[in-house]
Order: structure tokens, then C-alpha cells, then sequence
């Protein structure tokens, strides 16, 4: 299947050119939406379909034939779409969605209840719209709210820290989103973040903004990834990737057109950093990529933010409406021979596509497989052309980099973990919240120092670092020091900076069995040990949960998971056993 | 230029870029594949061709990948077998594998035990019989991608199967489930001749393993066709 991408003609819009771009939610009729799309081919499969859910709220077979036709997709590969992406439906939802979320920070605030009440305030049951066709309640995966358990997404509204009482009123008036709780010291990846009106250039400028842009741009771009590359930037996205190295690469490789690609797809429970970067400082990120194109040779940048993300979404999409009006994005930016523009691409409901290959085939209009490696994106990305892909988080450092140069940059974090990082505490702490470290600092002093510890005196009985994809740490083991080298000499990993916490009174055996619903629900399907290994894996932990566990469920998890571990495709299902595992290694007897 | 490594001990010499699983042929080492075959591309999907390479942090599929200089494999290592055995016994799980022979045989080699998972969920689906020439009794489908590869762009070009779905709950789809005869299918039987498990199995094969002669069986045939005329007129 992945064969098939070097034959694949983007048809990409020459943006240049003013305009080209058909307005996503335009009210025109959809036949004018899709005559608009259509001479870009498949690429535009998941925006039409997306576009055709939000205007009907299903998707007819109808109105797939009608986009499948129109975009020369084979009908079948249609379906295949619809149905990988969670947030596509083809029986009717309503016109308004809610989602409930119930990963395990959410669960353990009594989301479920929250859940129920709303249901039964709005006389329907989870799955099934209204009478009135009005609303239409399911549960989701982390919405990246995890800060402000238990979390609730209407529409594009998002509602935190709501309780069974007040959410049916709530939804009928969602209050304004409060703004990300941001907990820190030294502030530079945040120095912005509450400060200034996201998308107001003039308040970006203000504030060091561009500084970075001018200094690339002043520089060859051979001197700018040096630049890159002496910083010791890795990427925040998970893998920890030396990002220098990466640009080098693609800038290397030949191919007809270059892609940079800002990874926005944030799905791994208890991770909501690159939405609130996203959310309170959308130009540092963009101001990345600028610079990533301007050293890598690209001419076009995709944002692919995750779909539960739309207030996200929206403020990426004024700024970057901004830097095209202003001549930051277009032809000839800052009076110099580079051009360059970015599209925003929403997701569709899957966590697998923030696997960097499986993003590719999401924006090729394609199931969300990932593909197997080699051949890597520098050289083979998307449209099988070199790619830069990075973190969110990843590209807010760029500026930073550039600005104030790669000595300053260093003396923050250590010589092996360089720069600031942030990291995202939920849970049973005091004062959840996103945190810039700046100076290396052990997780214990995170949970106690920073974010006050426990609640009401109590103990904490675990952490698990990492998210979903992370490992349990037992309270006594909690003085690893929050840098790559401590935490892979302890056998753990940072991940994408998710700190969940769980004081003595929460049941463990629980939040196993939310985070194999995760796994299960989010497994792609593409190879056997994940796809079936979340499903066994699942129905072991309903039996933990539910204290029925039958002789040799122990032996079944290891067999599964060291299986999904050793064999699986990507990186999904080679994660997706760890925290059980962990919990079976610290806490034995929690499974006789 | 030939590259060596070492697989299970033995030294071997092969062409560079050449698979893992061809190094193993050499070397006298049978490879076990569920999903592998020579007419479609390789996608690495069922993962039961995995050995160990020293150095690498996870198990290498050995049907995508290639052999490369100095290399050490294990084809037998611990982690090697529980992984091989692990996977028949969550697909024997999962679906119906008993006209599948060779994995049948793969399960006793490995000693995999077929009631490994108790109370397990599983993925039936009912047999849809839509269509003159073949029957598809997706219970014994085990998502092997074949068919779909063999309708599009392995060999037919003609795209009307999909996979559909996602995790363990995936199947192999067409257009909004659609029968095969109001599908692109131009009945040329590809994905018939690739199936590993008589998923897909023509009615001619099944008439014929109910004793029919040649002629009952065309008389058979052109019944059913002329039946689902009349259906589709009525329609
Ligand atoms: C299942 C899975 C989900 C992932 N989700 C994300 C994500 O949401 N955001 C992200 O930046 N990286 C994600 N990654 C990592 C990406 O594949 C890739 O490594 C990353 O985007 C590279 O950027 P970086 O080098 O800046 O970290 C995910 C990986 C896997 C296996
Ligand atoms: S490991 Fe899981 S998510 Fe990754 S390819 Fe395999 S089935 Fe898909
Ligand atoms: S129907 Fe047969 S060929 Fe198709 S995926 Fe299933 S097992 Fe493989
Ligand atoms: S035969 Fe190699 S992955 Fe299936």
C-alpha cells in the first residue's frame, strides 16, 4: 500500500497565488465546495469528508459517492476512510456533539457520572441523538483537557472541571474557555503564553517575536540548521529525535517539492502542552516552521491539529491568515527569494495519526495506516517527497534558538537534555497545569515542589510517566532526575511530558483497565500483535477491574504484551503494554 | 556485491538488499508467514516472520527486512517463539482458521494452545452470499489484505474491496457494504486465488465438493444469476 505513494500527483494549489484556497466552511453549497477541492485530488478526501459530517452531521452514501466521484477516490477506499476516523459517521448524530471524555485523569473525576447525568437530563442515551435532533452525547478518548477534570468538549466549546449537576445547563450555554494554567518559573517557551492577544501581531512583535525569522533569514540555511544542530534540540514529540539532524537530512535529500510538517495531532492521554502553545502563542510555532522551511528548502507547510481541537484550529488559522496579509507567508517573505505558506488539516478522530507515516497517509487521504520504515521521511515523506515532521512543541523552540543562540540556549536544561521543556501535570496534585522546566529537576520535586503534591494530606500511590504509552513509578522511585539520560537509565521515558498522578485512594486496577480501552479503541488494525493484543490485553483488564480474574491472566497479559512490545508495526502497539506491564512488575499481587 | 551475515550460527552470503527470510532459505531456515505472499507487496501485517536481531530493540519482520552486512539472527530465540506462538493463539481467538491448514500446522508446531484465551470476544461475521461466482465467509477472515491488494493494485486495478473499520473490530469492506454485484467487481476471482483461510472460496469449489458434475453446476449458476435479475428488476 505504501508502494503506492510515489505515483501520487498532489495536485497542491499554487497558494502563491492569492486565494486559491476554498474557504473550509464556507457556506456555499457543497457541490460548489467540492467543485472547488476536486482538482486536488484525494489529498482532499478527509477535508470533504469532514466538511460533508459538519454540514449534514452524518454522511450519506449519497454524499460519499458524490465526494468520491469528485476526487476520484474508489468508492470502497471511501468507506475505508469513513470508517477509520472516529469523528465521520454515516448514521445521522445531531447538531450538536458532545463529547465526554474518558481517559483515565477524566474517569477518575467522575466523568462517567457526568456522562450519565447528561443523558439522562436530555431524555437519550449515549450514541443516539436527541428527539429533537439537537444534541448527541458519546464518550471519547483524552480531549487534551486533562488540567481541568473532568473535561467536556460541546461542539467547539470546551467545558473543564464540570460536575453531574450542572452540565445540562452548562451545555446549553457553554461558558468561555478558560485559558491554560500555566505554572512555571523561568519562562521562555511560555514567556507569552496569558500575556499577549494570541493572534495580534503587533503584541507578538512586541515581545521578541520574529526576532528568530530575522536572524535565520540573515543566515544561509547550512548555517541555520548548524544552528539547530549545536542547540542540541530534540524533538518534544515523544522520540526524542535530535532535531538538527533531522533538517540535515531532508535538506540533503533531492525531491521535486519538500514538505515541513508541524505534528499537532496530540491524542496521548493526559497531553494538552501543544494545545495550549497552540491556543496562547500560535505565531512562535509558525515562526518555526518558517524558519524549518527556509533552512530545509521548502516551499509548503502542513499543520495537522488533531480534530477535537477546534478552538485550536481556529486561532492557527487567524494567524496564519495574519502572516499571509502582512507578507510573512507567501511570496518573497521579508524581501527575500523564499516562499513559503502553511495549510491546516484537521484530524478526523485517531490517535494513530500522530504517528509521523500515518499522518502522511491522513493528509494523502488515506486509511491512517502507519508505513513501515525505512524508507524515512526525510528522504520518502508525504507524496513520498523529503519531510521535515515535528512537534508542536519541537518548532516553538526554533525561534528561541535563533534569537538568543545556541550557547544561551544550552545553559538551560543539561548538556545531554538541552533547552527548556514542558510538561504536563493531572491528577491528584494540588496545582495541575503545564510546567516549563528549565533547570533539571527530579519528578519528585516536580510533583511536590511545583505542583504542590497530594491533595488533603494524602499519599500518592503512583505516577505514570509518559501518558498512556509511559510506565508506572512507584512512590518510592520518584527521585529520577526529568532529563532523556536519567530517565532511559531508569528504564523510563519522558514521552510527550504527561505526568498523571494517583493518590492512595484511587483503584489502579481501574485506570489499567481506561487506558486498554484506550489502546483498543485506538489500535489502527494494520498488524496482528496490536490489533489483537489490545483486544486480549482489554478483556484481561475487565477481569481486573471487575475482581475476576481466572488462573493464568498474568501469564496472558506478559505473552500479549512482550508480544505487542517485540513485534508490533509502530510505535503505538510497541507502547501499548507497557504501563501493564510495569503495574505487574511493582505491584505483583494487584494480579493473582 | 554479496553481503554475509549469520543467521541461527551459519554464515550466509546473499545479494544485498535482499530479505531476511530469503537469508534464512539459505541458511536451510523455513520462515513461518501468515500474511506474505509472492503476488501481492509485502505490508508486514501479521508479524509471525519475525526473528531477533542482535542490537535491535524490537523483533524484525523477516519478509520486509533486508539483510544487511555483519548482521546476527536468532530464528528460535525465546522472545522469537512466545511472539510466533502468541499471535495463533490470539487469531485462533478471533475467528475461524479450520480451513487453514497451514497455519493449523503452524499452530502445532509452535504448541500454541487453541484455548489459550477463554471468554474471548470474538469477531464473527455473518457469510454474505451476493454473488454467482464466490461466497465470502468472513469468519474465517484473518485481515491478511490480500484480496483487497489482489482487487487494486497488485493485480486488477479494479478497487472494490477496502478495509474497513479499525483495531480489532477491522473487515474487509465495500462501498457502504454494498453486495459485489453493485460493486466495481468484475468477477475475475484474484482475490478467490489468494485467500489464505476459504474466506473467499468460488461456488464452483463448493458445488464441486458437493459431488455436482460440470453441467449441474452451470445449471446451478445460471439459476442463481437469473434469480438476482429478477431481484434487481423488482428492485
Ligand atoms: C501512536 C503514536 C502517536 C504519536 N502522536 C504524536 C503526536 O500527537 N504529536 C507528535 O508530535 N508526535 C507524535 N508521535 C511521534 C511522531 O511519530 C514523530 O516522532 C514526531 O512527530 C516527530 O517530531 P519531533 O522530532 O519534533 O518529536 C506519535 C507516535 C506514535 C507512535
Ligand atoms: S502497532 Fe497497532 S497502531 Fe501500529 S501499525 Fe500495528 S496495529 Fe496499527
Ligand atoms: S478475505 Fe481472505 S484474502 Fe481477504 S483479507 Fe480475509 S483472509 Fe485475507
Ligand atoms: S509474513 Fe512477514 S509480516 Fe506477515
Amino acid at each position: 500500500m505504501a508502494a503506492e505513494t510515489e505515483d501520487l500527483s498532489p495536485h497542491l494549489p499554487s497558494y502563491l497565488e492569492e486565494d486559491l484556497l476554498p474557504a473550509e466552511h464556507s457556506d456555499a453549497p457543497f457541490e460548489q465546495y467540492l467543485a472547488a477541492v476536486s482538482p486536488r485530488g484525494r489529498t482532499m478526501l478527509l477535508p470533504a469528508l469532514l466538511e460533508a459530517q459538519r454540514r449534514y452531521n452524518y454522511i450519506s452514501s449519497d454524499t460519499a459517492t458524490q465526494i468520491g466521484r469528485s476526487l476520484n477516490v474508489p468508492l470502497a477506499d471511501v468507506t475505508g476512510v469513513i470508517e477509520f476516523y472516529s469523528m465521520l459517521t454515516t448514521e445521522p448524530t445531531a447538531r450538536s456533539v458532545i463529547r465526554v471524555c474518558v481517559s483515565p485523569v477524566c474517569t477518575m473525576f467522575g466523568s462517567h457520572d457526568v456522562a450519565k447525568s447528561l443523558v439522562h437530563a436530555l431524555g437519550t442515551t449515549l450514541g443516539e441523538p436527541t428527539a429533537d435532533g439537537e444534541y448527541f452525547v458519546e464518550e471519547v478518548q483524552c480531549l487534551g483537557l486533562c488540567e481541568r477534570a473532568p473535561a467536556v468538549l460541546v461542539g467547539e466549546r470546551p467545558i473543564g472541571q464540570t460536575t453531574p449537576d450542572v452540565i445540562a445547563e452548562l451545555i446549553k450555554r457553554p461558558p468561555d474557555p478558560p485559558s491554560g494554567l500555566i505554572r512555571t518559573g523561568t519562562r521562555l517557551l511560555t514567556s507569552r503564553l496569558g500575556k499577549i492577544s494570541p493572534t495580534n501581531l503587533d503584541d507578538y512583535q512586541n515581545s521578541e517575536g520574529l526576532l528568530g525569522l530575522k536572524e535565520a533569514l540573515a543566515l544561509s540555511p547550512i548555517e541555520v540548521i548548524e544552528k539547530i544542530r549545536s542547540s542540541g534540540l530534540m524533538g518534544r514529540g515523544g522520540a526524542a529525535f535530535p532535531t538538527g539532524i533531522k533538517w540535515e537530512s531532508a535538506a540533503k535529500a533531492s525531491g521535486e517539492s519538500k514538505y515541513i510538517i508541524c505534528n499537532a495531532d496530540e491524542s496521548e492521554p493526559g497531553t494538552f502542552k501543544d494545545r495550549t502553545l497552540m491556543e496562547e502563542d500560535p505565531f512562535s510555532i509558525l515562526e518555526g516552521l518558517l524558519i524549518a522551511g527556509y533552512a530545509v528548502g521548502a516551499t509548503i507547510g502542513y499543520f495537522y491539529i488533531r480534530g477535537e481541537y477546534p478552538r485550536a484550529q481556529q486561532i492557527v488559522g487567524e494567524a496564519i491568515d495574519t502572516l499571509r496579509k502582512t507578507g510573512l507567508l507567501g511570496k518573497g517573505i521579508l524581501g527575500r527569494d523564499f516562499n513559503f505558506d502553511i495549510e491546516v488539516r484537521s484530524g478526523g478522530g485517531a490517535y494513530i495519526c500522530g504517528e509521523e507515516t500515518a499522518l502522511f497517509e491522513s493528509i494523502e487521504g488515506k486509511r491512517g495506516f502507519p508505513r513501515i520504515k525505512p524508507p524515512f521521511p526525510t528522504t520518502s515523506g508525504l507524496f513520498g517527497m523529503p519531510t521535515v515532521i515535528n512537534n508542536v512543541e519541537t518548532f516553538a523552540n526554533v525561534p528561541l534558538i535563533l534569537r538568543i543562540g545556541p550557547e544561551e540556549y544550552r545553559k538551560f536544561g543539561t548538556d545531554k537534555s538541552p533547552g527548556p521543556r514542558l510538561f504536563c501535570i493531572s491528577g491528584d496534585v494540588f496545582m495541575p497545569g503545564l510546567f516549563e522546566i528549565t533547570e533539571p529537576l527530579t519528578l519528585k520535586d516536580l510533583i511536590f515542589k511545583h505542583a504542590g503534591g497530594a491533595k488533603m494530606g494524602r499519599k500518592i500511590q503512583a505516577v505514570l510517566l509518559g501518558g498512556a504509552a509511559g510506565k508506572f513509578v512507584p512512590p518510592d522511585q520518584l527521585d529520577v532526575r526529568l532529563t532523556f539520560e536519567d530517565t532511559r537509565a531508569a528504564g523510563l521515558s519522558l514521552g510527550s511530558g504527561v505526568v498523571m498522578v494517583f493518590d492512595e485512594t484511587r483503584d489502579l486496577r481501574q485506570v489499567l483497565l481506561d487506558l486498554g480501552h484506550f489502546f483498543a479503541h485506538e489500535s489502527c488494525g494494520k498488524c496482528y500483535p496490536c490489533q489483537l493484543g489490545t483486544q486480549r490485553q482489554l478483556e484481561v483488564l475487565e477481569r481486573l477491574a471487575t475482581g475476576t480474574l481466572i488462573p493464568g491472566d498474568r501469564e496472558r497479559l506478559n505473552d500479549v504484551g512482550w508480544t505487542m512490545t517485540d513485534a508490533s508495526l509502530c510505535g503505538l502497539g510497541q507502547t501499548a503494554a507497557l504501563a501493564v506491564l510495569s503495574a505487574i512488575e511493582h505491584w505483583p499481587q494487584m494480579f493473582e | 556485491m554479496p553481503i554475509q551475515l549469520t543467521i541461527d550460527g551459519k554464515p550466509v552470503s546473499i545479494e544485498d538488499g535482499a530479505s531476511l527470510m530469503l537469508a534464512a532459505q539459505q541458511a536451510g531456515v523455513d520462515t513461518p508467514v501468515i500474511c506474505y505472499h509472492e503476488a501481492t507487496t509485502p505490508n508486514g501485517l501479521c508479524r509471525q516472520c519475525v526473528v531477533e536481531v542482535e542490537g535491535w530493540r524490537v523483533l524484525a519482520p523477516a519478509c520486509i527486512t533486508s539483510a544487511a552486512e555483519g548482521m546476527v539472527v536468532h530464528t528460535a530465540s525465546e522472545r522469537v517463539t512466545r511472539a510466533r506462538r502468541t499471535i495463533l493463539e490470539m487469531l485462533n481467538a478471533s475467528m475461524d482458521l479450520s480451513e487453514a491448514p497451514a497455519i493449523q500446522q503452524q499452530m502445532d508446531e509452535y504448541k500454541a494452545d487453541r484455548k489459550r484465551f477463554p471468554g474471548a470476544h470474538r469477531r464473527s461475521q455473518p457469510l454474505l452470499d451476493d454473488n454467482p461466482f464466490y461466497v465470502r465467509d468472513y469468519d474465517k477472515c484473518l485481515m491478511c489484505w490480500r484480496c483487497v491488494q489482489a482487487c487494486g493494485d497488485d493485480l486488477q486495478f479494479t478497487y472494490a474491496l477496502s478495509t474497513g473499520g479499525r483495531g480489532y473490530e477491522s473487515h474487509i469492506a465495500t462501498f457502504f457494504d454494498a453486495p459485489m454485484t453493485e460493486t466495481t467487481c468484475v468477477f475475475c476471482g484474484n482475490c478467490v486465488a489468494v485467500c489464505p483461510t476459504n474466506a473467499l472460496v468460488s461456488k464452483t469449489e463448493i458445488f464441486m465438493s458437493r459431488g455436482l458434475d460440470y453441467d449441474a453446476i452451470r445449471r446451478e449458476k445460471r439459476k442463481q444469476r437469473r434469480a438476482e435479475k429478477k431481484e434487481f428488476s423488482d428492485d
